[in-house]
């Protein structure tokens, strides 16, 4: 295998491990935070109870997100060292950044989080922990910031590199860059605030950020469900559970809103991608759209179920306007400036190349939406449930089948997110900067690929090595469960209060 | 402010940020590379706990390192990580084992995983400082580079006797820090059996960094012709070598914390002779000089540069600021509590 398959499966090995975690992170941290928050508000110890016993999770999940971040920070420079010089000026600043403002606050406050219970005041507690939760939304800015500058570049213009420091010259806006060109051409900044904000950046952040809050509300779902079902630390499990699918309900109606808006993005930006994710080969009016199928790529069309006109009404909001196919993109006068002097024939032929895998990106693209659609519909459903105040009656067997649903829709947000990942990132193939750069002109040259097998080979043993202790021990703790709970382990004082008897919402 | 004064400025920071990290998670290390000397299970615990709170912070400096170097030299980004890939990847394998061991650790009473991850403890711990020794070793010797700055040697031939040097010079440096810093955080029976090798290990860091000098004056025949037209880096080094005896000097009459800074002063002057000696560079080709990156030639834009100082003056006080809280908040003798490793 190539040096460029090698470093590109190292780098998604890589990548969608560590992105296991984040979001979790993200997503408990909002939720340690309204914990906490109630606890000072309501100064009910059950709600102390909650916040150190996910605390101690959050630990756990924190310290593998760390442990494998560091991989991503020095992989730009170690297999990508060509793009890393092309977009060094501009992607630099971003991770930088990301240093600065993100990790600092994050892992600073973290140890007060851990192990500052009894070394500072409930007040100043709760202060690091927004502060903890702050610093993981800082980062996932940045890092998706850098990520989607590079899906839709903006803010930049292309240089000459000067020779030994002279300044550079800069190149015509639709200068295009060939290989030849690769070290002594780069991409500069021009305007920071419009490379910041470029047109991908608002809508995959907040896309991004509602799907780890999903993770986060989920992965709390899931464990309470647990206890429910195995019958204990009932009241813990049951104020878990409020919180948890109250904070599931909001941020999956926000999330359908954000997808809409991500996917009309994709329509405007980056249109093969689009055509890829739906195997849009022709292009016609009234565009259907897949609901789940396969792509003929032999034959350029999808055999599945389709829904008329559905593609042009989610991409469009109207019923008609055709969403441009495959066959037409990228335009002919973007193939006639990269080739000239070829035929319009020989340009068709030459297409596909600017082409990503389309069966792969739409496969990806469609779990995305059927197992986020399974989502929408449980959260809605627990959260009407819990509304009724039916959710807790676990001597009704739907409710048991129910919650044995929740125990399994951990995996949800995460196969949502890997496959969402999957997707942006194989989308923007052959591009590693869209339309600027191609992926197999950003590799390290000094670089061989039998050095790739050996760190593939390495972050394989060690992450599998990582991800099995982490289940066993997360599965020790959820067994060992909460302290200061039905008698199993010390009874604090005055826990007396359930909000959920209380309110006369959950009988049991 | 012009182009060039920004180049100086960001090799200064770069260098104020390699030069943090060194002295933060220098300790870690030293902690690490001790852990196994120490042999009851409480006292072990004792040690994880002590950099508990704070080793994560201290890596950030390594994170933001790399970050700012990448942003403000790239091209020495790309050329360095590409060029030491295999001793990169050893060294991210290093620091995994490290952050998870001390998650870990501690999680389960078993004898046989707690000694497991204790040696994970100590080995990530030593290979990490000793990796970054050898890559300090072979940027300081110079490395062989192509035309486009790329590396163009073998893994092997960074394994050379003068880089390997360097390395172990580092581990005795990171476990004479680490020491240092468990005296003032321990106390009783642990702490005096730590006091003890406090000595030992300024004797044998002073003697490996001696050689270390000594090799250097034949090896780099470069950074010595720089040296002579900069005579205070020679002032400096001395002073380097006064501070590290005086060390022994203030342990001896449990002057910890006094003891402790004095140790991170010996970094700081230890990288402020590497920097007089090396300025403009910021890698060195080795057979063929010509083709070196330095501050000028594989530099951003100063526009980049001029927002990095933005984001930095914003950043840097506000981080400062609660990093000094959190030290202080944490300040004292660590002891076992319900919540720890
Ligand atoms: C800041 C930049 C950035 C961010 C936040 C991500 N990626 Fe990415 N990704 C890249 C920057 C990048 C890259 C450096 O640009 C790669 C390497 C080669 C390439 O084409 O793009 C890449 C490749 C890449 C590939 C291989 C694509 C291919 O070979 O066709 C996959 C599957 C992913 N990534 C998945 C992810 C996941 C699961 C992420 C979640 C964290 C993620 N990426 C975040
Ligand atoms: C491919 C690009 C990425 C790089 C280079 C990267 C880099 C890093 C690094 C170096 C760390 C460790 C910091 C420390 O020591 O504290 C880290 C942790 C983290 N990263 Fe990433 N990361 C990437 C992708 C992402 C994405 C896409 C997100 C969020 C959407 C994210 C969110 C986080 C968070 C929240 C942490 C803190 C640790 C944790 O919460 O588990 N990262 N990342
Ligand atoms: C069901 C409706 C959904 C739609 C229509 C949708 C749409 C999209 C689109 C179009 C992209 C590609 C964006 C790009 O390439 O720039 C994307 C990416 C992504 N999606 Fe979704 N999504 C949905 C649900 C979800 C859910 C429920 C989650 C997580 C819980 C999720 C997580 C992600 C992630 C992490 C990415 C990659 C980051 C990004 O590119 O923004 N998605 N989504």
């Amino acid at each position: 295998m190539s040096v460029e398959i090698l470093s590109r499966i190292q780098f998604a090995l890589t990548v969608s491990f560590h992105f296991l975690y984040p979001p979790m992170s993200i997503g408990l941290g909002c939720l340690l935070v309204l914990m906490e928050g109630l606890y000072l508000k309501t100064k009910n110890p059950l709600y102390h109870h909650l916040a150190h016993f996910w605390t101690k999770i959050f630990g756990l999940i924190f310290a593998i997100g760390v442990a494998t971040g560091i991989v991503m920070e020095f992989e730009f420079g170690t297999n990508w060292a060509a793009y890393s010089r092309f977009v060094g000026d501009i992607f630099g600043s971003a991770l930088a950044a990301e240093g600065i403002f993100a990790f600092f606050l994050e892992s600073g406050f973290l140890a007060l989080l851990l192990f500052g219970w009894d070394k500072v005041g409930p007040k100043l507690h709760f202060f690091a922990t927004c502060m903890v939760a702050l610093g993981a939304h800082f980062s996932a800015l940045w890092i998706v910031v850098a990520n989607s500058w590079m899906q839709t570049p903006a803010g930049y213009h292309l240089e000459k590199i000067g020779v030994n420091g002279a300044p550079g010259t800069p190149l015509p806006a639709d200068y295009i860059v060939q290989a030849a060109d690769m070290g002594h051409v780069r991409a500069v900044v021009e305007n920071f605030w419009q490379m910041v904000f470029n047109p991908s950046s608002l809508e995959r952040l907040s896309h991004v950020l509602l799907g780890a809050w999903m993770t986060g509300a989920f992965l709390v779902i899931s464990i309470s469900a647990w206890y429910l079902l195995k019958g204990v630390h009932l009241k813990f499990a049951k104020a878990s559970m409020t919180i948890a699918l109250c904070f599931a309900a909001v941020t999956t109606i926000l999330q359908s809103v954000s997808a809409d808006a991500t996917a009309r993005g994709v329509v405007v930006n980056q249109p093969i991608k689009l055509a890829s994710m739906e195997g849009v080969y022709s292009t016609q009016d009234y565009t259907p759209m897949t609901a789940f199928g396969y792509v003929d790529t032999k034959n350029q069309t999808v055999h599945g179920l389709k829904i008329p006109a559905l593609l042009s009404f989610l991409c469009f909001h109207d019923f008609k306007t055709a969403v441009p196919g495959l066959l037409t993109l990228p335009s002919d006068e973007f193939l006639a400036a990269r080739h000239p002097g070829l035929s319009p024939d020989e340009l068709a032929k030459i297409r596909p190349k600017y082409w990503p895998k389309v069966g792969a990106v739409f496969q990806t693209y469609h779990i995305m939406i059927i197992v986020g659609s399974a989502l929408f519909g449980l959260s809605f459903l627990g959260f009407s449930l819990l509304w009724k105040g039916w959710l807790f009656r676990t001597d009704i067997p739907a409710i048991r089948g129910l919650l044995w649903i929740f125990v399994f829709s951990v995996v949800g947000p995460q196969i949502c997110n890997q496959a969402g990942w999957f997707t942006a990132e194989l989308g923007r193939q052959p591009w590693i900067v869209y339309n600027l750069l191609r992926t197999s002109e950003g590799l390290s040259r000094s670089v061989q690929a039998q050095q790739v097998v050996f760190s593939i080979i390495m972050f394989l043993l060690i992450y599998l090595l990582l991800f099995i202790t982490f289940l066993y021990l997360l599965n020790e703790k959820i067994q060992h469960g909460p302290e200061d709970d039905e008698g199993h382990h010390v009874k604090a004082p005055g826990v007396s209060g359930d909000p959920f008897l209380q309110k006369g919402r959950a009988s049991n | 402010m012009t182009a060039q004064e920004l180049n100086t400025i960001w090799f200064l920071l770069v260098g104020i940020l390699f030069t943090g990290y060194a002295i933060l998670d220098g300790f870690d290390f030293g902690v690490g590379i001790l852990h196994l000397f120490v042999k009851k299970d409480e006292d072990r615990r004792i040690l994880l706990n002590s950099i508990g709170p704070v080793w994560d912070g201290n890596e950030v400096w390594l994170v933001t390192g790399g970050g700012a170097l990448f942003a403000a030299f790239p091209g020495a980004y790309a050329t360095v990580f590409s060029g030491f890939y295999n001793a990169f990847m050893l060294l991210l394998a290093a620091l995994i084992f490290r952050a998870v061991s001390i998650e870990f650790r501690s999680k389960r009473p078993s004898r046989v995983w707690r000694q497991g991850w204790d040696i994970a403890f100590a080995a990530g711990s030593f290979t990490a400082a000793l990796l970054i020794g050898v890559a300090m070793g072979n940027i300081t010797r110079g490395i062989p580079l192509d035309k486009q700055g790329d590396f163009v040697g073998t893994f092997l031939g960074l394994l050379n006797p003068y880089s390997l040097l360097l390395g172990v010079t580092v581990v005795a440096l990171f476990a004479m820090h680490g020491a240092i810093f468990l005296v003032m955080k321990t106390e009783g029976e642990l702490q005096a059996t730590i006091k003890g090798w406090v000595p030992r290990l300024i004797g044998l860091f002073l003697i490996l960094f001696l050689s270390f000098n000594v090799a250097t004056f034949f090896e780099c025949p470069n950074l010595v012709a720089v040296m002579v037209t900069r005579p205070y880096g020679f002032a400096v080094l001395a002073l380097d070598i006064v501070a590290a005896l005086s060390i022994g000097y203030l342990t001896a009459r449990g002057r910890e914390f006094p003891a402790f800074l004095i140790s991170s002063l010996t970094m700081v002057l230890l990288m402020a002779v590497l920097g007089i000696s090396y300025f403009p560079h910021l890698v060195m080709s080795m057979p063929d000089p010509g083709n070196s990156l330095t501050v000028s030639n594989c530099s951003s834009t100063a526009k980049t540069h001029g927002i990095m100082l933005i984001i930095a003056a914003i950043g840097v006080p506000i981080v400062l600021a609660y990093t000094a809280s959190i030290y202080w908040i944490f300040r004292g003798k660590t002891k076992l509590g319900h919540v720890g490793y």
